[in-house]
C-alpha cells in the first residue's frame, strides 16, 4: 500500500468535503425549520464569491495592501450574502409559508434561474480570474506538496466556523429558538418566539457560511463565473441529505463522506464513474439508513 | 388600501433604499480581471431604486389584496371557487371550448409558420410527459427529482435500435415504452422505503446516475458526442419533405396526446387511481385501509416511467439528434415545475402549465438575453401569486340528492 | 361573472396581440437575412456572444458600404443554448423568419442537430465553431462549412509535435467529458497509440468540480511526460496549477479550447511551458487588428473565443452571396467553393467538404505570460 498515495487522495477528499460542508450547512439549516429545499443556496454562494472578486479588484486598483484586502473583501462578502438570503426569503419564501410545499420549490428554483441571470447580465458570462486571496505560507513549504497552504487554510476555517455555529446553536437565545421552532413552529410561536425572525437569522446564518465557503473556493480555484454556484450547489444537497438533513454535525460528516468517496473512488479506480459512484454510495446508505447517517428516524404517529 | 399615504411612500423609499444597497456591487461595478479594467454603471443604480420604489408598492398592493381574498374565502361559506374551474365545471362553457380548441389543434399547422408547429409539437411531448410525471408527483404524492431518466431511457433505445438494427419509429414506440416501464420498476423498488425529500434525492441521483453512464460509456452510446441520423416517424414507408414531416409529427403528437390525456383520466378514476389519492394524503392510514403500498408506490413510478420513454422515442425521433447533454436535471427541473405550476393532480392543470412553461420561453426570445431572467422571475411571482398552480385540482364531491 | 369574463377578454386579447407584435414581423423582402445561431444564454454563452457581435460588426461595415446586391443586410439572432432539441427549433425558426444563410451553430451537437433542417430547406450553414469531425468529412451534410479546422488536424499535430519534438514516451490523456473535449482526446489517444507511444490513463473529469487532487496524484503515480489536455482552459487551469504546487515538472498539451488569455491569467506562473495548439496566429493580420479594434469601439471589450473566425464566416457567406449575385443555393455553394476572400484568418476558400483552406493550426508555448509560436 502506497501510504502517501493514500494520504493525498485523502487530505483531497477533506478540502472537497469541507466546502460541501459549508455549504451543505445552508440547505439543512433552512431545511430543518421551514422544510424547504432552498435551490437558491447555491447562488448565494457564487454571488458571495463575486462579491468578494469586485471588491478585491476595486481596492487593488486603489492600492490598499493585502491585509486589508482580504479583510474588507471577505467581510463585504458575507454581508452581501446575508443581505441576499434574507431578501430572497422575504420576496419569494414569506408568501408561500402556508402554501404546498412544492410551491416554495418552484419558487426557489425559479429564484436560482433569476439569480444566476441577474449576475450574467450584470457581469459577464466568461471565467474571471479570482485573486489569491490566501497567500502561500513560508513557514508551511517543506509540506506544501502534499496539501498546500489555501486547502489547509479551507480546512482550518471551516472547523473555526463549525464551532462556531455549533456553540451559536446550542447555547445562544437565538440558537435555542432556532431548535425550538424546528422541533413545533406553531408552538414555539405560542411559547412567544419571533418565528419570523428565527427564520430571517437561518437564512443569514446560512448566507453566511455559504459566503465564507464561496470565498475560499474561489480563491483556491482561482476563477469563477455565473454558474459555479449550480453543480456545487446540488452536490452540497446530497451531502447534507446523505448525513441526515436538518443536523448540524450531519451536514459535515456528510460533506466529509461525500469528499472522501469521490477522492478514493477517482484514485483507486477511475474519475470517469466517481459522480456515479457517489450516486450509487447516497442511495445505498439510504436504503439501509432511511433518514441519512446522522438523521433521527422518527416514528410516526398513527 | 390606499396606495398613497405618507407611510406607503416612506416604506417604499427604504425598500428602494435597501435595493440600491443590494445590487451595488453587482450592478454598478462591472470588472474584467483578465485586463484589469473597472468600469462603473452608476445610472444602473437610478433604474434599480426607481423600478423598486414603485415595484414595490404595487408588490405590497396586490400581496395585500391575495391575502384580503383569503381571508375571504375562510370565513365566507360559499367558497369561492376560481373562474377558471367554474368553465371547467360548467358544461355550458367547457363543450364549446373544447370544440374550439379541437378545431384550432386541427387547423394549426396550415395557419402558423412550420417553426410555429414544431414548437407545438414539443410542447405537446412535454404535455405527455408531464401527465406521466403527475401520476407520480400529483397524483401518489411521490416527489421525482430524477424523471428525466425514463425519458433518456426512451430516447436512447429508439436512437440505439435504430442506430443498429435500422428498426422503425412504430416498432421502438412499444419498445421505448416497455424499456421504460422495466427501468421504472427497476428504480423503484429500492426507494420503496423512502419518504419525503429523501426520495426526491435518491430519484434525483437516479437521473444522474442514468445521464452519466450515457455520457462515460462510449462502446454502448457513443458518448458526449451523440447519435445522429436517427430517422423521422414513418408514414407507411411514404417519403415525406421536411415540411410534411413536421406537420405528420404533429397530427402523430395530437393523438398521442389525446390517448394519454384519456388512460390518466381514466386512471385517475379507478381503483389503482384512488389508491394513488390515498397513498398520497396519508401513507399510513391507507395502509390501515388494505391497500397494498408497495405495489401503489410501483405501479406509479412504472407507469410514470412508461409515458416518460414514450415522450423519450418522440423526441428522439423529432430532433434526429441526441447526446446526453439534453437529459440534464434542469430537465426534470422544469418537468416538475410543469406540473406544479399547473395545478398538481389536474390534468387540464397541466397541459396549461406545459403551455406556458415551454411556449413562455420561445416567445420570449423577443426579449434576448433577457429571456431566463423573466422566466425566473414568472416562476416565482406565478407561485408567490397562485401557490396551487393555475388550475388545482378539484375533488370528487358527492352529494346526496334528495 | 361577467366582470371576470371581460376581464379574460382583455387578457386573451393583450396576449394575440403580443404574440402577433412578437411573430408579426415577418422579412422584408429586399433584405439579405444572415441567420446567427449559437449558445447565446446558458453556461456556454461565452462561447456564442462573440460571434453575435463578429456578425453585428460585419454587416454594419458591409451596410454602411450599401449591402449586398444592393440590398441591406439584416440579421436575426436567435439562441440555442447549445442543446440539440432547442437547436432544431432555433433552426425552424430562422427559416420561418426567412433566413438565407446563417452563420452557426456553435457546438457540434447542436450543429448536427440543426443541420439536417437546413439541408432540407437548402440552406447554407456555417460554424466558427464546431470542430467534429464528422461534420464535413462524413460528406452527409453538403451545405456545411466551417471556418475553422477540424478535431483531427489538431490532434494529428499535437501528437507529430509530442512525438517528434518533445519525444515522450508515456502519456496521459485527460478530459472534461464533453462533447468537444472527449472528442478531442479520443482522436489524441488514437494517434498516440498509432505511432507507439503509451497512454497509460485515459480518464475524464468532472468539470465544475472543486478539486482535481485525485486525478492529479493519480498522474504523479504513473511518471507520465506528458499529459494531454482535450477540452476548455478553466479546468485545465485548475489542474495544472495543481501538478506545479505538487512540484510535478510534467509537461501539458491542450488544444485551441486552451488558448485564451484567462487561461494563462488563471494559472498565472504554472501556466509557463505549457503547449497549446490553435489556429494560426493571426495577431499581424492587418483585417484581424481592424476587426479588433471595431470591437473595442462598439463594445469596450476585448472580442472573445472565436471572434476571427465568425468574422470571417460571415464575410465569406456575403462575399458568396454578392459573387454569386443571388442567395440561390447551388450558386452561394459555388461561389463559396470557387471565390478566395481576405479575412482576418488570412485569405481563405473552402474545399469540396465544406473546410476552410488556409487556415491552419500552430504549435504554441507559454512563455512569459503570453502565447508563442514554436513550430
Amino acid at each position: 500500500m502506497d501510504w502517501e498515495y493514500f494520504l493525498e487522495l485523502f487530505l483531497g477528499g477533506i478540502t472537497r468535503g469541507s466546502i460541501y460542508a459549508l455549504i451543505a450547512l445552508g440547505y439543512t439549516m433552512v431545511y430543518g425549520i421551514i422544510e424547504l429545499i432552498n435551490f437558491a443556496h447555491g447562488e448565494i454562494y457564487m454571488i458571495g464569491a463575486f462579491t468578494a472578486l469586485i471588491i478585491a479588484t476595486v481596492l487593488t486598483m486603489a492600492g490598499f495592501n493585502q491585509v486589508a484586502i482580504v479583510v474588507i473583501a471577505s467581510g463585504a462578502a458575507v454581508l452581501y450574502s446575508c443581505a441576499y438570503g434574507f431578501t430572497i426569503e422575504k420576496l419569494a419564501y414569506k408568501p408561500l409559508r402556508n402554501a404546498p410545499r412544492l410551491s416554495a420549490l418552484i419558487s426557489a428554483i425559479g429564484m436560482s434561474l433569476f439569480l444566476q441571470n441577474y449576475v450574467l447580465l450584470a457581469q459577464t458570462s466568461d471565467f474571471l480570474p479570482f485573486p489569491s486571496l490566501i497567500p502561500d505560507f513560508e513557514f508551511w513549504e517543506p509540506y506544501a506538496h502534499i496539501i498546500s497552504s489555501q486547502e489547509l487554510v479551507i480546512i482550518i476555517t471551516t472547523a473555526i466556523v463549525m464551532i462556531l455555529l455549533t456553540f451559536l446553536i446550542k447555547f445562544s437565545k437565538i440558537g435555542k429558538a432556532m431548535r425550538a421552532t424546528a422541533q413545533d413552529m406553531n408552538m414555539a410561536m405560542l411559547l412567544g418566539v419571533d418565528v419570523n425572525l428565527v427564520i430571517s437569522a437561518t437564512f443569514i446564518i446560512g448566507s453566511a457560511t455559504a459566503a465564507i465557503g464561496g470565498v475560499l473556493i474561489a480563491s483556491h480555484m482561482g476563477q469563477i463565473n455565473f454558474y459555479i454556484g449550480f453543480i456545487v450547489g446540488i452536490k452540497a444537497f446530497v451531502a447534507a441529505v446523505l448525513g441526515g438533513i436538518g443536523s448540524i454535525p450531519g451536514a459535515v460528516l456528510g460533506g466529509l463522506v461525500l469528499g472522501w468517496t469521490e477522492s478514493f473512488f477517482a484514485g483507486y479506480v477511475s474519475s470517469d464513474y466517481e459522480d456515479v459512484f457517489a450516486f450509487i454510495f447516497l442511495v445505498f446508505i439510504l436504503v439501509f439508513r432511511p433518514s441519512g447517517i446522522l438523521g433521527r428516524s422518527v416514528s410516526r404517529k398513527v | 388600501m390606499k396606495l398613497f399615504t405618507i407611510s406607503e411612500i416612506k416604506k417604499s423609499f427604504f425598500i428602494a433604499l435597501w435595493f440600491m444597497f443590494l445590487t451595488f456591487p453587482i450592478m454598478v461595478i462591472r470588472v474584467n480581471t483578465v485586463e484589469n479594467e473597472i468600469k462603473w454603471r452608476w445610472e444602473n443604480m437610478l433604474f434599480i431604486g426607481l423600478g423598486s420604489f414603485f415595484l414595490s408598492i404595487i408588490w405590497r398592493y396586490t400581496i395585500e389584496k391575495k391575502e384580503a381574498g383569503e381571508k375571504k374565502s375562510e370565513t365566507g361559506k360559499s367558497a369561492e371557487i376560481s373562474f377558471f374551474q367554474q368553465v371547467v365545471e360548467t358544461p355550458r362553457f367547457y363543450v364549446p371550448a373544447t370544440i374550439v380548441t379541437g378545431i384550432f389543434a386541427l387547423v394549426f399547422p396550415f395557419i402558423f409558420s412550420i417553426y410555429q408547429t414544431n414548437i407545438m409539437i414539443t410542447t405537446l411531448i412535454y404535455v405527455m410527459i408531464a401527465l406521466g410525471l403527475n401520476i407520480v408527483v400529483g397524483l401518489a404524492g411521490l416527489l421525482d427529482l430524477g424523471y428525466v431518466a425514463f425519458y433518456a431511457v426512451g430516447a436512447y433505445s429508439y436512437a440505439l435500435l435504430n442506430h443498429h438494427y435500422g428498426i422503425g419509429f412504430w416498432t421502438a414506440l412499444p419498445i421505448g415504452a416497455a424499456t421504460a416501464f422495466t427501468f421504472g420498476i427497476l428504480l423503484g423498488f429500492p426507494v420503496l422505503r423512502l419518504r419525503g425529500d429523501y426520495l426526491a434525492i435518491v430519484t434525483l441521483g437516479f437521473g444522474e446516475i442514468i445521464r452519466l453512464v450515457l455520457e462515460n460509456w462510449n462502446e454502448f452510446s457513443f458518448g458526449p458526442s451523440g447519435i445522429d441520423k436517427i430517422s423521422r416517424p414513418g408514414l407507411f414507408g411514404i417519403e415525406l419533405s421536411l415540411h410534411g414531416n413536421i406537420i405528420y409529427t404533429y397530427y402523430l403528437m395530437i393523438g398521442l396526446t389525446l390517448f394519454t390525456i384519456f388512460v390518466v383520466n381514466r386512471l385517475k378514476d379507478s381503483r389503482i387511481g384512488r389508491a394513488w389519492i390515498a397513498l398520497r394524503e396519508d401513507e399510513t392510514a391507507c395502509q390501515a385501509m388494505g391497500i397494498d403500498n408497495t405495489k401503489t408506490k410501483l405501479t406509479a413510478f412504472a407507469l410514470g416511467a412508461t409515458w416518460a420513454g414514450i415522450g423519450g422515442v418522440v423526441f428522439a425521433a423529432k430532433t434526429t439528434f441526441i447526446n446526453p447533454a439534453s437529459f440534464t436535471i434542469w430537465e426534470s427541473i422544469i418537468i416538475l415545475c410543469i406540473v406544479v405550476l399547473g395545478g398538481m393532480g389536474s390534468i387540464l392543470g397541466v397541459i396549461l402549465g406545459a403551455f406556458i412553461l415551454i411556449l413562455l420561453p420561445e416567445y420570449l426570445r423577443a426579449f434576448s438575453e433577457f429571456r431566463m431572467l423573466i422566466f425566473g422571475a414568472a416562476l416565482v411571482i406565478m407561485m408567490v401569486f397562485r401557490p396551487g398552480g393555475v388550475i388545482s385540482e378539484v375533488r370528487k364531491t358527492y352529494k346526496f340528492k334528495k | 361573472m361577467k366582470n371576470t369574463i371581460g376581464k379574460l377578454f382583455c387578457i386573451l386579447t393583450t396576449g394575440l396581440l403580443l404574440m402577433y407584435s412578437i411573430h408579426g414581423c415577418s422579412f422584408a423582402p429586399d433584405t439579405i437575412n444572415l441567420g446567427v445561431a449559437g449558445a447565446h444564454s446558458g453556461d456556454l454563452a461565452s462561447y456564442g456572444l462573440p460571434t453575435v457581435k463578429a456578425a453585428e460588426i460585419v454587416i454594419k461595415e458591409i451596410n454602411a458600404k450599401g449591402g449586398v446586391l444592393g440590398k441591406k443586410v439584416r440579421l436575426l439572432v436567435e439562441d440555442d443554448v447549445c442543446k440539440p432539441e432547442i437547436a432544431t427549433n432555433t433552426a425552424t425558426k430562422l427559416i420561418s423568419k426567412g433566413a438565407h444563410v446563417v452563420i452557426g451553430h456553435i457546438c457540434s451537437g447542436a450543429t448536427k442537430a440543426a443541420l439536417g433542417i437546413y439541408k432540407e430547406s437548402s440552406i447554407i450553414c456555417m460554424s466558427p465553431s464546431a470542430t467534429n469531425t464528422d461534420l464535413t468529412l462524413s460528406g452527409d451534410y453538403p451545405n456545411f462549412y466551417r471556418t475553422i479546422a477540424y478535431d483531427d488536424a489538431q490532434a494529428q499535430l499535437q501528437v507529430n509535435y509530442a512525438t517528434k519534438i518533445l519525444k515522450v514516451k508515456k502519456v496521459a490523456v485527460l478530459h472534461d467529458k464533453g462533447d468537444y473535449g472527449k472528442g478531442q482526446a479520443e482522436l489524441s489517444k488514437k494517434y498516440f497509440e498509432k505511432s507507439g507511444v503509451k497512454v497509460v490513463l485515459f480518464q475524464g473529469v468532472t468539470p465544475g468540480a472543486l478539486d482535481y487532487t485525485a486525478i492529479v496524484t493519480k498522474v504523479k503515480r504513473e511518471k507520465v511526460d506528458l499529459v494531454v489536455w482535450g477540452g476548455y482552459h478553466p479546468e485545465a487551469s485548475k489542474i495544472i496549477s495543481k501538478m506545479r504546487k505538487n512540484r510535478m515538472k510534467t509537461g501539458f498539451m491542450g488544444a485551441d479550447g486552451l488558448k485564451d488569455k484567462t487561461f494563462i491569467k488563471v494559472a498565472g506562473k504554472n501556466a509557463e511551458g505549457a503547449y497549446v495548439t490553435g489556429p494560426r496566429d493571426v495577431s499581424k493580420n492587418p483585417l484581424a487588428i481592424a476587426s479588433k479594434e471595431a470591437h473595442r469601439k462598439a463594445y469596450s471589450s476585448d472580442p472573445g473565443a472565436f471572434f476571427d473566425s465568425a468574422y470571417a464566416a460571415a464575410q465569406a457567406l456575403l462575399n458568396a452571396i454578392e459573387k454569386a449575385g443571388s442567395t440561390d443555393y447551388s450558386a452561394v455553394s459555388k461561389a463559396l467553393k470557387t471565390e478566395y476572400i481576405e479575412t482576418p484568418l488570412g485569405k481563405i476558400s473552402f474545399d469540396k467538404n465544406g473546410d476552410a483552406t488556409g487556415i491552419g493550426f500552430s504549435v504554441y508555448q507559454v512563455k512569459n505570460g503570453v502565447f508563442v509560436e514554436v513550430n
